[in-house]
């Protein structure tokens, strides 16, 4: 008897747990997103990731987050509080998130589509090009299309490269094992990219990251 | 003989003048420095320009031109200032303050300056307000058309940020969004914090 009732209460704190991460809205208003709450952290996002969400050049560059994939944004806000992915600002920005408040940014990111910036050298961009649709077989490269896609759109965790900002693909290709996968053994799907990452040459990363910036 | 010596004087003056390193002998910066200061490190309500970003100073004088950089001050001083110059000369302003090497003014509050350094390094998300970090650089320095906000004046820098909140300088995007979000008390810790830095 009193196991069970234990067995209950333990249930019903889980359901709790699992109904308010997801912020359901039958929850009884409680944990509802408020629209003036989802406008008012939109508005400080598109601050420094800019107004259609295209990305800024600031003193480090701002990744584009147009187009993105959500669940890839939610995997990304999740390993910076988890420290897996290393960002001060990051991790201070996403720790006072709620679920409903990410799941809210995430779609609406996910609906804009404004143009690249751009700004990648363009005479690298062809060499990119080459390299995303085919690979470099000789250096294990795998071809970036195979999983990211044949525009770069990415689908569910992996993420959409497509008009991402030139600076910021160089800076991730280049720290790829120093930014991700930290924190010891805890599961981070970022482990995908190292070998490649590794396997890459500076001068290949700045054609691929230059084909990227220009791709609607 | 006295008329050739003469004309090679003159000639060498020319010379002299021309040459585009020398910016200060090509443009008339006592103009800039009778209210920045002559070594151009601010001087009362004149934000210094030594060591300021090129591009920004450039920006900003094309915002006084324009009018669209509209703050009580900026109409009464910088509007004719800057009513008149050629692209040229704005840019040759720019890279000459650019150049100069920048004090720092050192007269915020001092027991404001760790909170100013929290906001600056990374915002306050509970209340939407963004890091300066992210664009400004982790030393305030700036980069391209961002500018060095590192040892400005005290006064001059928590002016700007009340006065965009008041709607003065509406162009200047982000920063009115910004500073909007910033409550009396921050802006003197933001102000305080960046007049100290090196």
């Amino acid at each position: 008897m009193k196991l069970s009732s234990l067995r209950l209460a333990l249930l019903t704190a889980l359901f709790a747990i699992v109904f308010s991460a997801t912020g359901r809205p039958d929850d009884g208003g409680a944990i509802t997103l408020r629209r003036q709450d989802l406008h008012a952290k939109l508005g400080y996002c598109t601050t420094c990731h800019g107004l259609s969400g295209q990305g800024y050049y600031g003193y480090f560059p701002i990744p584009r987050l147009a187009g993105q994939q959500p669940k890839y944004l939610e995997n990304q806000l999740r390993a910076f509080i988890e420290r897996r992915r290393t960002n001060p600002v990051m991790f201070n920005v996403a720790h006072s998130l709620s679920p409903s408040m990410v799941a809210g940014l995430a779609a609406h990111f996910r609906g804009l589509d404004p143009k690249p910036i751009g700004s990648g050298p363009r005479d690298r961009v062809a060499t990119g090009r080459a390299i995303y649709q085919e690979g470099l077989p000789e250096s294990n490269v795998p071809a970036c299309s195979a999983c990211h896609g044949q525009e770069a759109k990415g689908q569910d965790e992996i993420p959409r490269l497509a008009g991402q900002l030139f600076p910021y693909t160089v800076k991730e290709l280049t720290n790829w094992s120093r930014e991700r996968g930290q924190g010891g053994t805890k599961a981070d799907t970022s482990a995908i990219m190292a070998p490649t990452a590794h396997n890459l040459t500076p001068s290949q990363i700045a054609a691929i990251a230059a084909y990227l910036s220009y791709l609607q | 003989m006295k008329s050739i010596s003469s004309k090679i004087v003159i000639l060498a003056t020319f010379l002299c003048a021309g040459d585009p390193l020398l910016a200060s002998e090509n443009i008339p910066i006592k103009n800039c420095t009778w209210c920045h200061g002559t070594s151009a490190q601010g001087f009362t309500t004149a934000p210094r320009l030594a060591g300021q970003r090129h591009q920004y100073i450039t920006n900003q004088l094309l915002d006084f031109s324009r009018h669209t950089r509209d703050n009580p001050l900026s109409k009464q001083y910088m509007w004719a200032a800057a009513a008149n110059l050629s692209p040229r000369a704005a840019r040759d302003f720019a890279m000459y303050f650019s150049t100069l090497p920048p004090k720092t003014a050192d007269d915020g509050d001092k027991n404001l300056v760790a909170e100013g350094k929290k906001i600056y390094d990374l915002g306050i998300p509970d209340s939407n307000i963004v890091s300066c970090l992210v664009c400004h650089g982790p030393n305030a320095e700036g980069v391209r058309q961002i500018p060095r906000l590192g040892g400005l004046a005290f006064s001059y820098l928590k002016k700007r940020l009340q006065q965009w909140g008041e709607g003065y300088h509406a162009t200047a995007e982000p920063m009115p969004r910004i500073a909007r979000t910033l409550s009396p008390n921050e802006i003197e810790a933001l102000a305080s914090y960046l007049s100290f830095i090196k």
